[in-house]
């Protein structure tokens, strides 16, 4: 489990987190939604430590990440795996180095078990017989495959994505929403995804958390988003004429 | 208000280079990252040097001779003269300058676009020491490499001069020949070595940081790459001017 305690984080005047706190449980996946520029990865950079808190703490299966020293954290590092908005993929390296980088810094296998473990994950997001390709030859889709394939190579406790299926195509946003929580499942881990897509949230949204005015201001599930009274979530959730469409009908 | 802005920067940079030098996470990884950047800002710079260095051996020997054109000062003193132009400041300066330009970009952009394509996010959270993993190779090979360039551009160098001496009226390629060979000082050789190696490690260093610094975009990658050229040129001018005043005097 992940225990976020009364996190804040300002930079200079402007407060981007006040007083956030929240549990995410294992094999779940959580969605952390709001406007653009409402905190969400801000929050998620300070989860993962690329952002300190000012206050508050996060803590990993009860091991507080907040007061670590950097070789503490890394022991909890060598346990998570994240995927960037943009995949985040190493330009200088082909599919299969990528996917293999954190075996081989983490891991003491050898190139053969590497290999046998790269083609598994590969092959786990479909895409098999790529491991040659560089990222600059990679589609959007593939790009985020490749990444989520490298994310649990090291068979992460936890997850983290960043807007995953933004720039994709509904069905291949479709398809990374519901591999992300597929491989949740599998491995038990727990996943917390980014997004402000709707779409995204109602397909695999288990555990949903509305970020509003840098406060934690709803929380719920993808069944519950839609028959919520709270405005300021409505307002976001019917923002779209498709989406307000889909209210009456509940 | 700059100059408190250049103090923090050269703390930022003070504590940046405390997280490069530590021990690498894999050694294994630091030698295949090192042979990889020995390719990429050793080996590719071969051919700008030795251009460089020939044409400017060429010059340096047609300046020496116009200027010290005297009938009472014997021929081989061109030879001579060039010859310690080219071993104590031309090479190790002169190219590290040059050096400064086309490594130093290349490092800093290298190094800035991972960091706003989040590649340098993705190392800090797979628990790597991104700085380590990212500058420290550059560093190596450049303090490696660099000197192997630099000996490579006195000799070549001395060749220009030498074609000069062959092709041109204003000395036999026996005077040239005699006078770099005239009072021959194992130690210059030395002292324009140790200025590389001096040089390698600012150019490595300070593109490094400013790479690595960056926040923004497209944009802010340029800025840092010639931010990169104009800060390590400045510290090479200044350290020569040290190093040469403790190596000399």
């Amino acid at each position: 489990m992940i225990t976020v305690s009364h996190i804040s984080k300002s930079f200079g005047n402007a407060k981007v987190l006040d007083d956030i706190s929240v549990q995410f449980e294992t094999g779940r996946v959580h969605q952390i939604i709001g406007q653009s520029g409402s905190g969400k990865t801000v929050l998620m950079k300070c989860l993962v430590g690329l952002l300190e808190v000012d206050e508050g703490e996060v803590l990993y299966d009860g091991r507080n990440f907040s007061n670590m020293t950097i070789d503490q954290r890394k022991e909890i590092r060598k346990e998570m795996g994240m995927l960037f908005q943009g995949g985040a993929l190493f330009d200088s390296m082909n599919v299969a180095e990528n996917v293999a980088f954190p075996l081989l810094m983490h891991s003491n296998m050898t190139v053969a078990e590497m290999k046998k473990r790269v083609d598994f994950c590969l092959e786990r997001v479909n895409l098999a017989h790529t491991n040659k390709l560089m990222p600059s030859e990679l589609s959007g889709g593939m790009t985020k495959r490749v990444a989520i394939a490298r994310a649990i190579a090291l068979n992460p406790h936890y997850l983290f994505c960043d807007e995953p299926n933004s720039g994709l195509d509904p069905q291949t946003a479709n398809m990374i929403d519901n591999l992300i929580a597929e491989l949740t499942h599998e491995y038990n881990m727990i996943t917390i995804v980014n997004t402000h897509d709707m779409n995204s949230v109602l397909e695999i949204g288990e555990e949903v958390n509305f970020i509003c005015n840098n406060k934690l201001w709803w929380k719920g599930d993808k069944n519950s988003i839609l028959n919520s009274n709270n405005a300021e979530l409505n307002q976001f959730v019917f923002a779209t004429g498709l989406m307000r469409r889909l209210k009456p009908c509940q | 208000m700059r100059f408190i802005r250049i103090i923090e920067d050269m703390g930022h940079y003070v504590h940046l280079m405390k997280r490069v030098l530590t021990k690498p996470d894999k050694s294994l990884v630091l030698r295949r990252q090192f042979f990889i950047n020995v390719q990429s800002l050793g080996f590719d710079s071969i051919g700008i040097v030795a251009v460089i260095s020939l044409f400017i051996g060429a010059v340096a020997t047609i300046q020496v001779a116009y200027n010290i054109d005297n009938p009472l000062l014997p021929l081989s003193l061109i030879g001579f003269t060039a010859r310690q132009i080219i071993i104590l400041e031309f090479a190790p300066t002169v190219v590290s300058l040059i050096l400064a330009g086309k490594i130093g970009s290349r490092i800093a952009s290298e190094i800035g676009t991972m960091r706003v394509t989040q590649q340098i996010d993705a190392l800090d959270v797979m628990g790597i020491n991104s700085a380590n993993y990212l500058i420290l190779p550059k560093i190596l090979a450049s303090v490696f490499f660099n000197p192997i360039l630099i000996v490579m551009s006195i000799a070549i160098g001395l060749v220009g001069g030498w074609i000069v001496s062959l092709t041109s009226s204003l000395l036999t390629p026996y005077d040239y020949v005699e006078g770099i060979r005239l009072f021959f000082d194992g130690f210059t050789v030395f002292y324009a070595l140790i200025k590389t190696v001096v040089f390698a490690f600012i150019i490595a260093s300070v593109s490094g940081f400013h790479g690595y610094r960056i926040t923004g975009g497209a944009l802010e990658v340029g800025q840092a790459s010639t931010r990169a050229v104009v800060d390590s040129s400045i510290a090479i001018i200044i350290s020569n001017l040290i190093l040469t005043q403790l190596l000399l005097t």
